[in-house]
């Protein structure tokens, strides 16, 4: 279907009603439960899971096909954000003009930053393309554009957003949120029905379009003669240029492609909360991405989508539980014994998420380099009745 | 003249710190040849062993003074540190002041131990993975590595002032024949210096003149070779690792009194010393401390308010454009070898 063999159109299909079906999947819990802080079926992380999936299906398009590992890839983002509030404070708020600026703007600059980036590879490029980020951090956190212009482009520390005072020549009597042609981002419908309450949010339903959308072309890109070409350049790029084949233009269009992704993706995180600064594009984000696409699985199609799934949503579930909820969980234990468990499990929750995160990451990349997807396909290996043929138990001893 | 002093001066002790991260993440790379994304991490560490052992020092009981009374007539508590009580008030004191360098005998074997564990522990797994894999894996550490500090010392930083005797600045205008009040330095920033070339020094003459040190080089030339003369070489390079955590970590105790540290520190320094040791050349240990005092001094003078009033902001942006701008013009670094990390 749509140009697909029959285990990528299952797979596309399942997306789309993972998509749809997300905020009532995602909302196992009733609302008066008291397990209702795991639900992740409410608009603002939905919004995040489809957004920053559209962001690593692009950058996996450029690290996992071709393994070219670029450490700023969140200066893309920050681009894009910054473009479509521009819009927003231009023209109006429809976000048809910002979202298109976004890519745009994002893709001419990874045009440049590619260019020169890509004159070198391995560790040379993951340094290059993160002197350039730091660098359009620095430009956009004190404003240097705005100080040499005269008035303010990033807005330094304050970070950009729309003011009243802004010229918005066509806003006319439109609406003062981000919409599209009337169609209200932030509007939602909510049904309630017995203890569950499930809301469907414009924006989210947007972004995961968009999402479903940068899916499907990643689809195409992976399976067409230019993604083998990029996964050739990934396994041995020397032969590629021995055989005639010039490699350059090929990264720098699977360059350009993925900071489109990337601006894609800031587009819409403005979309969503017209209000941007410039720590989206410092350089502890870029390492983000890196880990979402790590985690979830590099250079598979649905990796990335799980891993930034799951990284979103371990930031905003497992930072809000703290020691009280735990408290409440280990309370059949008796006393002692609960304060212990509490104590031991205290660092890793609440404000010490980011060691949790650490420790996940460390973990998948010594023992499960493939990320999630090799972690489900070894238990369905376990599960399934045919033979597991493992090719990695035989290769990972090379001759030398 | 005095200003370009004066600003040479000031990039001194940042680019000292530059020049002995790289230094060490250089050497881990020759020899090993992981890139070692913990390598700030290993700073961090360093800096809190001094934030530990000022703190140590410092411990305190409450003691009954017979001789004073509060003011409802009762013997008058005071909090007096362990060490007043044990040498006297007067060396006690001298010693709490002096926290930071005493540091430095205490962070010696426990960076080499650090360096130890980690390399027998994880990076020893990663020789034979893609670099790829050894920059995720260490990035990964390094994030767990900087949460464990922040959950101990929280999140601020936490000042740790240099002994008295050296808190205070010197007038260097005087000592060069300049007018007096012209070169204004703070004494422990040109401490840290002189310090910062003292390992530098040593560590060029260990790799120069030992016998352990030749093979070391012989190795990071060609291992295989070595090996095959019967030396163990991979015994040798985990020690370097060790040696390489060690300045990496005396680095970071020496730091404390210039720059308060806080959890992030380690992965600030880190981003600079990665571009320091790839525009000094991959693998180039005299390549890595020119361009670490290059950078330092060069971000110095972009700080320069001539130099801003012309270009705002370019004191924030100078490495990276500098370190742009060789790489794509020298590939291979200031210094860097033929045929490292070129595949």
């Amino acid at each position: 279907m749509l140009g697909m063999n029959r285990k990528d159109t299952t797979l596309f299909i399942i997306v789309c009603l993972m998509v749809m079906l997300a905020p009532i999947l995602l909302n196992p819990f009733p609302t008066e439960s008291a397990f209702s802080q795991f639900n992740a079926g409410y608009p603002a992380l939905l919004q995040r899971f489809v957004i920053f999936g559209i962001l690593v299906i692009g950058f996996n398009i450029l690290f996992g096909l071709t393994g070219y590992l670029s450490f700023g890839h969140a200066a893309f983002l920050g681009l894009g954000s910054f473009a479509a509030v521009w819009m927003f404070k231009l023209l109006s708020y429809n976000i048809v003009p910002a979202i298109v600026l976004s890519v745009v703007v994002s893709g001419l600059f990874a045009v440049v930053i590619g260019y020169v980036s890509l004159r070198r590879s391995g560790i040379y490029f993951s340094i290059l393309t993160l002197a350039f980020a730091q660098m359009m951090y620095s430009i956009a956190y004190s404003d240097l554009v705005g100080k040499v212009l005269g008035f303010p482009i990033t807005n330094g520390e304050t970070g950009l957003q729309v003011y009243n005072n802004d010229p918005q020549f066509l806003l006319g009597d439109g609406p003062t949120t981000p919409h599209l042609f009337g169609w209200e981002m932030n509007g939602s419908f909510t049904w309630d029905i017995g203890g569950w309450s499930f809301v469907f949010h414009n924006g989210y339903y947007l972004a995961g379009l968009f999402m479903i959308a940068s899916f499907y072309i990643a689809i195409r890109i992976f399976r067409s003669p230019f993604g083998l070409i990029l996964r050739s350049i990934k396994s041995n790029q020397q032969r590629l240029n021995y055989i005639g084949v010039s490699t350059r233009p090929y990264m720098l269009t699977a360059f350009v492609i993925s900071g489109m992704y990337a601006g894609l993706a800031g587009g819409l995180l403005a979309a969503m909360d017209p209000l941007t600064g410039a720590e989206r594009m410092f350089w502890t984000a870029s390492g983000e991405i890196v880990i979402m696409s790590i985690l979830g699985g590099v250079g598979t199609l649905i990796g990335p989508i799980l891993g930034a799934g799951v990284i979103k949503y371990m930031e905003n579930i497992i930072s809000t539980i703290n020691d009280t909820v735990v408290h409440g969980w280990f309370s059949f234990m008796p006393d002692g014994l609960e304060d212990f468990v509490v104590a031991i499990v205290h660092p890793f929750i609440g404000k010490g998420w980011h060691l949790t995160l650490g420790l996940v990451f460390m973990v998948v990349v010594i023992f499960l380099p493939g990320g999630l997807v090799e972690l489900g396909q070894r238990i369905g290996a376990k599960f399934s009745r045919k033979k597991p043929t493992d090719p990695a138990s035989g290769a990972t001893t090379p001759a030398e | 003249m005095d200003d370009i002093i004066l600003q040479i001066l000031n990039g001194l002790d940042k680019g000292s710190a530059y020049a002995l991260i790289a230094l060490g993440l250089t050497l881990i790379f020759g020899t090993l040849g992981v890139v070692n994304f913990a390598h700030g991490a290993l700073f961090l560490i360093g800096a809190f062993c001094s934030v530990t052992v000022s703190r140590l020092l410092s411990l305190s009981f409450e003691k009954i003074d017979g001789t004073q009374t509060d003011f409802l007539g009762n013997p008058l508590r005071v909090e007096t540190p362990y060490l007043h009580e044990w040498f006297g008030p007067e060396i006690g004191a001298s010693l709490i002041d002096w926290a930071v360098p005493i540091a430095i005998i205490f962070a010696i074997p426990f960076m080499v131990l650090v360096g130890f564990v980690m390399e027998r522990g994880l990076i020893k797994h990663f020789y034979k993975r893609p670099h790829a894999d050894q920059i995720l894996v260490t990035f990964g550490l390094a994030i767990v590595i900087g949460e464990i500090v922040k959950a101990n010392f929280g999140a601020n930083p936490i000042p740790t002032p240099a002994p008295s005797a050296y808190a205070g600045a010197m007038d260097f205008g005087v000592i060069l024949g300049f007018e007096p009040n012209t070169i204004i330095y703070p004494i422990w920033r040109f401490v840290y210096f002189l310090f910062s070339m003292v390992i530098i020094c040593a560590v060029f003459a260990f790799l120069q003149f030992t016998t352990f040190g030749m093979v070391v080089r012989a190795g990071m030339a060609d291992r295989e070779t070595v090996g095959l003369l019967g030396i163990d070489i991979d015994k040798r390079f985990t020690l370097m690792f060790g040696l390489a955590a060690a300045v990496a970590g005396l680095a970071g105790v020496m730091y404390t009194p210039i720059l308060s540290p806080n959890y992030n520190i380690g992965m600030d320094f880190l981003v600079l010393s990665f571009v320091v040791v790839v525009v000094g050349g991959m693998g180039s240990l005299p390549g890595a401390v020119l361009a670490g005092f290059m950078l330092g001094i060069l971000q110095s003078f972009a700080s320069m308010n001539e130099v801003k009033s012309i270009l705002p902001g370019i004191d924030q942006i100078i490495i990276y454009l500098v370190a742009i701008i060789i790489l794509l013009t020298r590939p291979r670094g200031l210094m860097g070898r033929k045929g490292v990390m070129e595949e």
